[in-house]
């Protein structure tokens, strides 16, 4: 009975957190919009009984995603969004990976420090950190000015409301993501190996590209799903630092909720997102999983 | 058919495999290596043996290129290896912890090496089968390392280091992890190893018995000095100082008074005690001030007065260490001074006569004792 409760807690984490939300909006993906308070039909009347709740069924229809198809804004969207989410996560690894090896690397004494700077933005708001890149990057910002003082240029660059921008502010966000995992990976491994494999007859770039970055093959991994995932789904960095051909799945939901007051296609957009992005985290459980056992 | 000893440093005309010349190694105001020659020649099993932080490991790290001396050179077969970096020097390492490459199976980790060498597959395959063959180890081939026995792990390590038929190959305390039972059949399976495949082995290890079993030299080192290089034996039956003697074994060190007598000395060692007769061959510069080094094994104790005994001193028994094949008898002589000594336990326990307070006498020829000066 005792171990039926611990077991429970988790699962009722999840029913409460995920599931029950999730079945709402899987319902208000099935409703009709309207002209009301909440803005979709029909809605739930217990008060008359059976036959209230078999009309309720009745009134629900798979009509918003058909709607999805016929506009190819929205695959266009998706496509998009994983486009973006690919290629920022791949920039967050070539930042990243560096890094943490350079913190592997570093005295012992000094790691706490390093590990500290890297999480230290997280202390300050999100938003705020995103508005300052605006304050670097706009046409008058701090980079296009140091860039014309210096001489390297004389126009100022367009970067803000572009996908540069947008993948500027993906890989900054979210490099911390990808540097922790792939740093614990790194601070594991033996330098003995390196000499082991020097001794040979490797030279210093085959030794780590044969054993370091094997060894380090799992924390790559799960950096790269810790950015691509929520990359995917982003909303705040695409319509903030983006332009207006910036086309991110993220931005279409929240323009679906809040300028269209569509809740029930808003609804179906998230219910496909949501499909999409669990391909991805099996994906990553079972990484961790296998590395799980190799460890045990 | 009498064999040739194998003792190429006693030939003049030998050559060194290693030479190091007056080596030093320091780590900022720390000398790990001071000043140090050696000879190491050809086919030879050489121990490098001390406590930890004696600089032995340091010198393998330079021979194997990690290290780079602060001073002095160090010879490969007559070749400077100082500009030599570690993945070209024909020398291989089989490190203390192994450092086998968890992501590969046995097999890809014998057949790292090779496979930088770029030699064609089918050379790889074939020695990578010899080396399997040799070690024992072909039914474990598809392995990864985690899935392997620790003495299996060991015997990858070797195979991988010896994969490359290098001309030295460099044992970091190869048997420290293993249990004293496997450890003692791995030393002779290295000896075997070694014999078969013709490779001058350099072995670091903190266990004298292990560097006495395996090694055809042993160099005793201390606070990045060697004190003494000599053939095992040697090392254990005239060290040349207290602290071999003291490193290598068990032993008894009595501090005295020498007065030159013959063809060896007479030692006062304590009021009211005999004095104790050492035969010699070198003689003491010094004031007379000399230790006797008296190896347990050679005391013999009894209960009645030996007689035409070279030395003979009496005691009472304080305790006895039982060791199963041997018993080791500490004695206190009149003046506090305990001395061991070693009988090996030919009868049964019930048939022995000695027991703790009985008065014993203990007594050893004139050869038994070594005389050192400090």
């Amino acid at each position: 009975m005792r171990r039926l409760l611990l077991i429970s807690v988790p699962y009722l984490w999840l029913l409460a957190l995920f599931l029950v939300p999730f079945f709402i909006v899987l319902k208000i993906s099935l409703s009709d919009t309207a002209l009301a308070i909440p803005p979709y039909t029909p809605t739930l009347d217990l008060g008359a009984g059976w036959a209230g709740l078999k009309g309720f069924f009745a009134e629900l229809d798979l009509e918003n995603f058909w709607f999805l198809t016929t506009d190819d804004l929205y695959w266009k969207a998706y496509l998009s969004s994983v486009w973006i989410a690919l290629f920022s996560t791949l920039l967050t690894l070539i930042v990243g990976y560096p890094i943490a090896y350079g913190m592997a690397q570093a005295r012992e004494e000094w790691r706490p420090t390093l590990m500290m700077l890297v999480i230290l933005p997280f202390w300050t708001s999100f938003l705020i950190r995103v508005y300052s890149w605006m304050g670097i990057l706009s046409q008058e910002g701090v980079l296009n000015q140091f860039l014309m003082w210096s001489g390297v240029i004389s126009d100022p660059l367009m970067i803000l409301n572009t996908n540069t921008a947008v993948y500027i502010g993906i890989v900054y966000t979210y490099l911390p993501f990808m540097i922790l995992p792939i740093y614990a990976a790194l601070e594991k491994l033996d330098i003995s190996l390196i000499e082991a494999a020097e001794d040979l007859g490797c030279s210093r770039f085959q030794a780590f590209w044969l054993v370091t970055v094997p060894l380090s093959k799992n924390g790559i991994i799960a950096g790269c799903f810790l950015v691509f995932i929520p990359a995917l789904g982003e909303f705040v960095i695409p319509s903030l630092l983006g332009g207006s051909q910036t086309l991110m799945i993220g931005k279409v939901l929240w323009e679906e909720f809040f300028n269209n007051r569509d809740w029930p296609v808003a609804s179906a957009v998230a219910v496909i997102l949501l499909l999409i992005l669990i391909i991805p985290i099996i994906l990553f459980q079972r990484n961790e999983q296998k590395q799980r056992e190799a460890e045990g | 058919m009498a064999q040739t000893a194998f003792a190429p440093w006693d030939d003049p005309e030998a050559k060194p495999l290693i030479e190091f010349r007056h080596v030093t190694k320091r780590f900022g105001d720390f000398i790990a290596i001071d000043d140090l020659s050696l000879e190491i020649y050809e086919r030879e099993f050489f121990a490098l043996l001390g406590p930890s932080g004696c600089g032995k490991t340091t010198m393998m790290r330079m021979l194997a290129g990690f290290e780079p001396p602060s001073a002095g050179t160090i010879l490969l077969s007559g070749q400077d290896i100082a500009p030599v970096p570690p993945n070209k020097r024909a020398v291989n390492m089989m490190f203390q912890s192994y450092a086998l490459f968890p992501h590969l199976t046995v097999w890809d980790n014998i057949a790292f090496g090779l496979k930088r060498d770029k030699l064609p597959k089918e050379a790889i395959e074939a020695r990578v089968a010899e080396m399997l063959k040799l070690t024992r180890l072909e039914k474990f081939a598809r392995r990864k390392p985690h899935q392997i026995s620790g003495g299996q792990r060991q015997r990858v390590a070797l195979a991988r280091s010896l994969a490359k038929a290098p001309k030295l190959l460099l044992l970091d305390e190869p048997l420290g992890a293993l249990d004293k039972k496997l450890r003692q059949d791995t030393q002779f399976e290295l000896m075997d190893i070694q014999e078969k495949t013709g490779t001058t082995f350099v072995i670091v290890t903190h266990d004298q018995e292990e560097a006495m079993t395996v090694a055809s030299r042993v160099a005793v080192m201390d606070e990045g000095r060697l004190i003494q290089v000599d053939t095992p034996d040697r090392i254990y039956e005239y060290p040349n100082s207290v602290y071999v003697a003291d490193f290598i074994g068990d032993v008894n060190i009595i501090e005295g008074h020498a007065e030159k007598s013959g063809d060896g000395y007479e030692v006062t060692f304590a009021e009211g005690q005999p004095k104790l007769r050492a035969k010699t061959a070198n003689g003491l510069r010094g004031s007379g001030r000399c230790y006797l080094a008296i190896r347990p094994e050679k005391i013999a104790i009894s209960s009645q007065e030996p007689q035409d005994a070279a030395n003979a001193v009496r005691g009472v028994i304080d305790d006895i260490a039982y060791l199963g094949n041997l018993s080791t008898y500490y004695v206190r002589l009149d003046n506090g001074k305990i001395i061991k000594a070693q009988t090996a336990n030919t009868r049964r326990i019930a048939k022995r006569d000695l027991t703790w307070e009985d008065s014993v006498w203990l007594s050893w020829t004139d050869t038994a004792a070594v005389v050192l000066e400090n």
